[in-house]
């Protein structure tokens, strides 16, 4: 059972995506196997879905700006739930799962970071369920992506608020330690992005998986259920995601209060 | 005229949903038997042992995963027994508990795959 074919093969009717096609392929791809995890070849589908997810954000984005422009600066919601709605809805979910994990001073500083993470994982991983696509969160080249750009964030964030003492973190409460901690800290820092990215691919993955094996076994009303489920994991996965990148950049950023 | 267009559209969405499980058959299947062919397309030559240590790897993780989290939602549970009011509150922490605990059986799983496909699925 291994990748199934995209409402995007159709554009490899057209030479010129072939060509594109082609040249990314000539210049991007590994020469060399360095992960040799799941060999599924070359295929941009995942960009273009992802694509395909952010211009829908960017959308919705502005159908709540848009709200922001009534009368009475859009105090009152909508009446039905319409595209706006939804997003004034997220939004409001969100910042307050955001303040949760992060506490009222912090939240909105990371707000429209965390906000943004969890929409564009959310959106990818809701496209698993749909029919003709496959979400770009249960590739390794997404997930890696948003992994590691947490990882440099919270060294950023940790260097920002401490300064160079951030890296004193690494050494532990004693000097006598060093030769413990110091390992210990780096392979723990080393194993949050692998962790994230393996956690979210694993799980969208292993649904999609389930789902279309159901579907070639009975394609009718029995994929019901595993689409329920799918719609929960992809949310919970998109939570953890956050609630774990919120801890991470807390830890970075806090303060020891004795 | 909107009931119509209603309707129509629901049946087309239904009968694509329908046929697209054409579209899971892809990826060539595995043919060849013999050692050199075998070791041509990547797969393993002895793979009676790598596909039981596949089974054995989910299935020992889905064990160990299904206990952590047998405790992890009895701990929630008990608390909301204890004190109903509190179960909006017990819920978010008890989710995110069990997503934490069902990513280790995902790293398992994930090695599993990986074996699987040495041997030709």
């Amino acid at each position: 059972m291994g990748e199934h074919g995209t409402w995007f093969d159709y554009l490899n009717r057209f030479d010129w995506w072939r060509g594109f096609d082609g040249w990314m392929q000539s210049k991007l791809q590994r020469k060399s196997l360095l992960v040799d995890m799941f060999p599924s070849g070359w295929s941009m589908t995942h960009i273009l879905i992802t694509l395909v997810a952010v211009i829908f954000t960017f959308l919705g984005a502005r159908a709540f700006l848009s709200g922001l422009k009534t009368p009475d600066q859009g105090l009152v919601p909508p009446r039905t739930m319409n595209f706006r709605n939804m997003f004034e809805y997220l939004a409001e979910s969100m910042y307050g799962f955001v303040e949760g994990g992060m506490g009222e001073k912090n939240a909105r500083r990371f707000y429209p970071l965390i906000g943004a993470l969890f929409l564009f994982i959310l959106f990818n991983n809701l496209f698993a369920l749909m029919p003709g696509f496959s979400a770009p969160t249960d590739t390794l080249k997404t997930n890696v992506g948003i992994a590691i750009f947490v990882f440099l964030l919270t060294h950023y964030f940790g260097v920002k608020e401490h300064g160079v003492a951030y890296f004193k973190h690494f050494l532990g409460p004693m000097p006598a330690l060093i030769p413990l901690m110091l390992p210990i800290e780096i392979v723990s820092h080393i194993a949050r992005p692998v962790s994230l990215a393996i956690r979210l691919m694993g799980n969208m993955m292993a649904d999609h998986k389930v789902l279309m094996s159901f579907f070639t076994l009975v394609p009718i009303l029995v994929p019901l259920p595993f689409l329920l489920l799918g719609l929960l994991v992809c949310l919970l996965q998109a939570v953890v995601f956050c609630t774990l990148a919120m801890v991470y950049f807390g830890m970075a950023i806090e303060h020891e209060e004795h | 005229m909107q009931r119509t267009i209603k309707i129509l559209s629901t049946l087309l969405t239904f009968l694509v949903v329908l046929g697209l499980p054409a579209l899971a058959f892809a990826g060539g299947d595995v043919t060849a038997t013999d050692p050199a062919a075998m070791k041509a397309e990547g797969l393993a030559e002895n793979y009676g042992w790598i596909a039981i240590a596949a089974g054995l790897a989910i299935g020992l993780a889905a064990f160990g995963g299904g206990l952590g989290q047998g405790r992890a939602a009895a701990a929630a549970l008990e608390g909301i027994a204890r004190n109903p009011g509190a179960a909006g509150q017990i819920r978010g922490p008890m989710i995110l508990g069990l997503a934490l605990i069902e990513s280790l059986v995902i790293y398992a799983l994930i090695i599993g795959l990986l074996l699987t496909l040495k041997v030709g699925a």
